[in-house]
């Protein structure tokens, strides 16, 4: 006992000096480390890539398939957000991009890691959510914009199309790129809550797809329930004619934010109390 | 320097730790034995936070893992389950890990080439090998030169040039004054690296004591004598401190005389020795019978053979 006590005296915190420089960790070194992480998966580039090209080649078919006005045609093929259609496939892949991110951690055991380097673990939540907002952001919201020029430069080719300054168009133009964002990182947040990668994806398919099949079968009361979800609040923001009832654009984007924040919460508390 | 304190851990209704108090001292290896199911992966888990104790704490360097601030300079760890995810190469999985830390390419560089996997850095760590994979982690444990390590069977799946290479890495790491913790259930590999054996048994403390005394008191030796005469020699042996049996006819096993003093008495007494012969007791023996009670896991091909 004497002997463990004179090497306790001697041994502070340091007392060895180690050979390598290292730093403490903070919110900007964790966000690097996530960003060399979703860079150096090939399967983040590949999901992306595949949401941007089916954002385009969509744009580009609905604009020539609706080329000249026909009797078949209601208002929503023929409405400003109507080239942008290539979002329910976006969704599908943001959001399976979403859950990927942070489920694969967990299913690879990587989260262990990841926490023994960064054991309060929050600073990880907030750096994978601004890795993953910022690249899909990035990538999102300007292949919305130039699906929506080219779709429309398509159009105007045989009449009369729309043009980013039409009214309510920027909106749905950006509101689109936006909308997958934050769909993607719900999908994030579903990862952190769910952890396995199979539970993360159906759980957020049904969320998105699932559910607002599901308010319909209530009726109108259903629906009055289904505009507030994810999917739907998207809608009142993304598509130029959405289905009734529908909130306003502003209160859309507002009801999104709200599951994205809720969404974040719940992650939070579960990261924190959940043994990895 | 690694400090439990009545450390639990419960899983549903199976106590996977139970109470563990104990110290981990800086400057030299220690071992953490116990057989499949022990409790050691699960006490290691705590000690970096990944699990919550059911009850009792534990410290590293006087504080949880999670309040230091330089957490991979303070604690490298190799963990029993692969914690790399396969998708990604090994090199930039160090990356990422040393980014948090501020840790640049030249470090990163310098421990791939340190394990010996400068040839594959740049493969998809799906793909290693189970060996290939443990260096991976003994990589990862080694970024930041950190102040203590806790390594959970770091020789699972080493090469005999591996096992030898990490062995003297850790004794060399302890000598610096570092703290070295390594799980295992081999005794044979503990009894060559570390200076101090934790024993578990279903998760509750059986032995905590450096590793000489664990040897000593583990292969004490016994010695055997025949001799037509064995009565006569029990009497003259017997003293405290020894015990004498009658094993068969004529011969006897004494613990706590050496062959030497037993020869030395029968001379003295004109006592004819028609055997006498030390038996050493493996240190394996010793590790089984005290972690007998304790196994979760026993194989069923015993009984089966003694049925055949
Ligand atoms: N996450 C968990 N959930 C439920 N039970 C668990 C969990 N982790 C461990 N256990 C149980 O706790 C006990 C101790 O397991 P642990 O992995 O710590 O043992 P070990 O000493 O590392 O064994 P081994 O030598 O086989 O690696 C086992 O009975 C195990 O089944
Ligand atoms: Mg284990």
């Amino acid at each position: 006992m004497s002997a463990a006590s004179a090497v306790e005296a001697t041994a502070g915190p340091s007392a060895v000096r180690s050979r390598v420089e290292s730093q403490p960790v903070t919110l900007p070194r964790a966000l690097r480390s996530e960003w060399i992480k979703f860079r150096s998966l090939r399967s983040s580039w590949a999901m992306l890539g595949a949401a941007v090209l089916g954002m385009l080649l969509i744009s580009l078919v609905v604009a020539y398939n609706t080329r000249h006005l026909t009797s078949g045609q209601d208002a929503n093929d023929l409405a400003s957000s109507a080239t942008l259609q290539g979002y329910y496939l976006g969704q599908l892949l943001i959001g399976a991009l979403g859950v990927l991110f942070v489920s694969s951690e967990f299913s690879t055991g990587m989260i262990r890691s990841t926490f023994a380097a960064v054991p309060k673990r929050i600073p990880v939540l907030w750096a994978k959510l601004a890795v993953f907002f910022a690249v899909t952001a990035a990538a999102m919201i300007p292949i919305s914009v130039i699906s929506f020029l080219l779709s429309q430069a398509v159009i105007g080719h045989y009449r009369t199309g729309f043009s980013l300054t039409d009214p309510g168009v920027w909106r749905i133009v950006l509101g689109t790129g936006l909308y997958l964002t934050l769909v993607g990182v719900i999908g994030g947040m579903i990862g952190w809550i769910v952890r396995s990668t199979p539970g993360s994806l159906v759980t957020y398919f049904g969320l998105v797809l699932v559910l607002p099949i599901f308010g319909e079968l209530f009726g109108s009361a259903g629906k009055h329930v289904a505009q507030f979800l994810p999917s739907q609040a998207g809608a009142s923001f993304t598509e130029a004619l959405p289905e009734s009832p529908h909130l306003a654009p502003g209160a859309g984007l507002v009801v999104l934010l709200a599951w994205v924040a809720a969404g974040i919460a719940i992650a939070a508390a579960s990261l924190r109390r959940r043994d990895a | 320097m690694i400090q439990a304190d009545s450390l639990t851990k419960r899983y549903g209704d199976k106590l996977a730790v139970d109470g563990l108090t104990f110290t981990v001292e800086p400057g030299i290896v220690t071992g953490f034995l116990g057989p499949n199911g022990a409790g050691k992966s699960t006490t290691m888990r705590m000690i970096l936070g990944l699990d919550t104790p059911t009850s009792g704490t534990v410290t590293v360097n006087g504080k949880p893992f999670a309040e230091h601030l330089r957490p991979l300079a303070e604690v490298g760890a190799l963990l029993e389950a692969r914690a790399v995810h396969t998708g990604r190469s090994a090199r930039n999985h160090l990356l990422a890990m040393a980014a948090t830390a501020g840790i640049g390419v030249k470090r990163v560089d310098e421990v791939i080439g340190m394990v010996g996997l400068a040839d594959v850095a740049g493969r998809r760590a799906g793909a290693f090998s189970l060996g290939m994979g443990q260096r991976l982690g003994i990589a990862s444990a080694l970024l930041a030169d950190p102040q203590t390590l806790i390594l959970d069977e770091p020789v699972n799946g080493l090469d005999p040039d591996g096992v030898r290479w990490i062995r003297n890495l850790l004794k060399g790491l302890a000598e610096e004054g570092r703290t070295v913790f390594l799980s295992s259930h081999l005794m044979s590999e503990m009894a060559v690296t570390a200076d101090h054996v934790i024993l578990v048994g279903q998760g509750r403390l059986l032995r905590d004591q450096s590793m000489a005394d664990f040897i000593a008191e583990a292969s004490s030796d016994v010695v055997r004598v025949r001799s037509p005469q064995a009565g006569q020699l029990a009497d003259l042996l017997l003293a405290s401190g020894v015990t004498v049996r009658n094993i068969a006819e004529q011969t006897l096993e004494v613990e706590g005389l050496t062959s030497d003093q037993i020869g030395v008495t029968a001379a003295g007494a004109s006592i004819t020795l028609l055997e006498l012969s030390t038996q050493t007791a493996s240190l394996e023996d010793a590790y089984m019978a005290l972690t007998e009670d304790s196994i979760d896991y026993r194989s069923t091909l015993e009984n089966t053979k003694d049925a055949a």
